[in-house]
């Protein structure tokens, strides 16, 4: 695996597939995103962007979430 | 008095017995009364498993000392009465919020007699998570597979043999609540539980050698006696999590004070040192938790489900696209709340006629009847002139709208669109340090702000949720609607009804609403940076699929829930209003009604911001309901005893020019009256909502000093134009 490919979430782009790294978060808002079943080795399917650009709807286990880019700034993804 | 002294032992003597009678054939029906707690994640059609298996024996309010709706309801079932609660849709019970903490404690400390778990059968994987959770707790519990025909349209293939295995043999019950079906089945599950006990066995999950050691070491320290039949492993977790909200629950619920235990206390302290975690961080232990509650919920689904068609939500995505895409996004959002104004405002009108000409019609004749009965006339005036009309006026003005815009409002939300709103605007939003879901606490004040405040309760932060009650009356309520449209009409289009003069009247009422909203960012902003400073907490929102509505379910439901509450609630302000309004106007010193000393003492104040004292005097006395701000006007004007309307444009036009109403004063009272302090029926619901006389008073003060400068500012700068 090339080293490129490890990026935050939130440079990832629409239509692709991602596996989780790593979640570098704290406290409260670490507790929520793995509620949402975010762990390491997840997939995600990045769908698509508001017409803000942020957030951004994530397909994660079956549903769909949106995340605002401070919280996906901090997952640390590769491709799929 | 005598009579009324019969009359009331009367009664009572009748409520007695049928007090009496009732406990008896309660008696006689049912043998035994069951509690039965329905759980699951938001979004899996809880509700409608809740309301089709209670109808309409249900009741709403708060859990205590939480703002957190608690629905409560009760169905008969073989002669068993059961009684349902509906514990807040969570996605997990680690209490990250105070509804987890509710849905925790109550399946922990008020062991109910059984616990439905409704699962989304298009989205098992998640939803387990929370399952898994609650049968550590309880076994007592009966699976609930809802949206079973949702999920074989998707070609979703649940093995139920298998999920009922891997759950310890708990019982699975397919149903789609929306249609009836699988509800006795469920019934039946649930009475096997509340009669007999479960058999569910075995389903504890496995948190790694470790852990498991140190919870069988702290669980050698709980006596059975001092938990209250805790299950003994479970507290053993949390305890060794060194969850704080917990600790609190316990000492609440438990009699005995279980935690007092010095040689226990130093167990679960050696335990975590053991473990590596240091005492009060526990954040490694819980990753450990919730991944391996996640682990087991995937290997579950990847053995239980099966789907043939792969990209199952094809649709939905599609929609999604064109809901909110960059081009598509904004102008359908746009039309869908310009279609639900124009069909509320033209709808009402109607309606809004009939129900005034009846109450009316009502109070000519309740006068007559008390003049009749040689009543006093200042007792005829406060009663039926003051208190009667002002509550007729409100009802008659308030109700058509609200039963009007809240079902459809309530349309948009079943369907799944208003989380689509919050998604396309969040980025405004997050730039203003409040949260996307605001916008639908915006949307829901359009109908009614009081209503908008309660809505706020979607907001999990503490700080954002604040700056979304402090900022909802910036946007115009049905109530002030009709004032804002005559105004329009009266100043800015003429009397000429054609196509071009309603849409520009459109236009402009367009206009004035975006001014409000602009207001409420512009504020929102300012609050998030001075008063309410803080970081923007986490925002995670789901975009639920679209679903089929159900169109009769949201009549009632939108009727009950919103509209008779708020009209209650109004009526409630309105009628002491009426009341002070008539003596004010009814009550002369020196020749003048007090009501003309009031507004001639405001004059000069009210002149400096573009209004006059009467304007600013209805808008004090409009308090209880904003409806009634231009009936006083008119009847301070025309110098009348009692509040009236004038249903010719002309005329009304010339009374307010006659008295000095340029198109300064008309641009002003449109904006005070986007700006200035909340209805009374909103305060009150601010002061329910926040617990806070000091928050209540805040979003008392705010908007009136924004409408103050605003008013200032725009009719010093207009009046030194020449073309007025």
């Amino acid at each position: 695996m090339k080293a490129t490919s490890i990026m935050p979430l939130s440079k990832a782009s629409p239509g692709c597939s991602y596996s989780v790294i790593s979640i570098r978060l704290n406290k409260s808002d670490r507790r929520r995103i793995l509620d949402l079943g975010l762990i390491p080795n997840t997939v995600i399917k990045v769908l698509q962007k508001s017409p803000l650009g942020d957030p951004v709807a994530y397909f994660i286990r079956g549903s769909v979430i949106a995340l605002r880019s401070e919280c996906t700034k901090r997952i640390i993804v590769k491709k799929v | 008095m005598q009579l009324e002294k019969i009359l009331s032992t009367g009664a009572e003597i009748l409520m007695k017995t049928l007090k009496t009678n009732k406990k008896f054939s309660l008696k006689k029906r049912s043998t035994s009364c069951y509690t039965v707690a329905i759980a699951g994640n938001p979004n899996v059609g809880k509700s409608t498993v809740f309301n089709a298996l209670t109808g309409l024996h249900q009741h709403t309010g708060n859990w205590p000392g939480k703002t957190v709706e608690r629905a409560e309801g009760s169905y008969t079932y073989n002669k068993n009465s059961f009684n349902l609660i509906d514990i807040p849709g969570t996605y997990s019970l680690l209490a990250n919020s105070p509804e987890e903490e509710i849905a925790r404690d109550f399946i922990c400390f008020k062991s109910p007699d059984a616990v439905i778990i409704v699962l989304d059968a298009t989205c098992i994987e998640r939803n387990l998570n929370l399952a898994l959770q609650i049968l550590e707790i309880t076994n007592k519990v009966v699976i609930c597979l809802n949206l079973i025909d949702e999920a074989e349209k998707k070609k979703i293939r649940i093995d139920k043999d298998e999920l009922s295995l891997q759950l310890g043999g708990a019982t699975i019950v397919p149903t789609n609540a929306r249609d009836k079906k699988g509800l006795e089945a469920l019934k039946k599950a649930v009475e096997n539980i509340c009669k007999d006990g479960s058999q569910i066995k075995n389903v504890k999950n496995n948190y790694g050698e470790k852990i498991e050691q140190s919870l069988e070491n702290i669980s050698k320290h709980l006596s059975n006696e001092k938990i209250n039949d805790i299950d003994p492993r479970w507290l053993s977790l949390r305890l060794l999590e060194g969850d704080f909200s917990f600790y609190s629950s316990l000492k609440k619920y438990l009699p005995l004070r279980a935690l007092e235990d010095y040689n226990l206390n130093e167990k679960i302290k050696s335990e975590k040192e053991k473990l590596g975690f240091k005492e009060n961080n526990s954040e490694g232990l819980r990753d450990k938790i919730v991944e391996t509650l996640i682990k087991r919920s995937e290997n579950i689904y990847k053995l239980c489900v099966k789907t043939s068609k792969k990209d199952y939500d094809l649709k939905d995505r599609a929609i999604d696209k064109f809901l909110t895409s960059p081009l598509t996004g904004f102008p359908t959002m746009i039309l869908f709340l310009m279609g639900i104004f124009w069909i509320t405002i033209t709808g009402a009108n109607y309606p809004s006629e009939v129900i005034s000409s009846v109450l009316f019609a009502l109070e000519e004749k309740l006068m007559n009847f008390l003049v009749y009965c040689s009543v006093p006339p200042w007792i005829c005036g406060i009663t039926v002139s003051g208190v009667y009309r002002t509550l007729a006026w409100v009802v008659s003005v308030m109700l058509p709208p609200m039963a009007i815009f809240f079902p459809l409002f309530t349309l948009l939300e079943d369907v799944g669109y208003l989380p689509r709103i919050a998604f396309n605007l969040d980025g405004v939003f997050k730039k203003c340090g409040c949260h996307g879901k605001q916008s639908l606490t915006m949307c829901m004040g359009f109908g009614c702000n009081a209503c908008g405040i309660i809505g706020c309760r979607i907001i999990d932060s503490p700080r954002e949720r604040l700056i979304a009650i402090l900022t909802n009356n910036f946007v115009p309520c049905n109530g002030r609607f009709p004032l804002l449209i005559s105004i329009i009409g009266m100043f800015f289009i003429g009397e000429s009804l054609t196509a071009l003069s309603s849409l520009s009247s459109a236009l402009i009422l367009t206009g004035t609403i975006i001014i409000g909203i602009a207001t409420t960012f512009i504020i929102s902003k300012l609050l998030s940076k001075t008063l309410l400073k803080g970081i923007s907490s986490s925002f995670t929102l789901e975009l639920p699929p679209y679903r089929k509505p159900q169109v009769g379910k949201i009549l009632i439901r939108s009727l009950l829930d919103r509209t008779i509450f708020v009209l209650g609630r109004a009526v409630a302000v309105a009628a002491p209003a009426g009341l002070i309004i008539w003596v004010m106007a009814n009550t002369f010193v020196n020749n003048t009604s007090l009501l003309i000393h009031c507004s001639t003492f405001l004059d000069p104040f009210a002149k400096s911001i573009g209004l006059d004292g009467i304007i600013l005097m209805a808008f004090i006395l409009g308090f209880p309901a904003n409806e009634i701000v231009l009936p006083i006007i008119i009847m301070s004007y025309m110098s009348t005893g009692s509040i009236m309307d004038i249903q010719n444009p002309t005329q009304l036009h010339l009374l307010l020019t006659s008295h000095g109403w340029t198109y300064i004063t008309a641009i002003c009272v449109m904006l005070f009256s986007l700006m200035h302090f909340p209805c009374g029926t909103t305060c009150w619901t601010i002061k329910k909502e926040t617990k806070s006389l000091a928050w209540t008073l805040a979003s008392f003060i705010l908007p009136t000093i924004v409408g103050i400068i605003v008013c200032f500012l725009v009719s010093n700068v207009l009046k030194l134009m020449p073309i007025w």
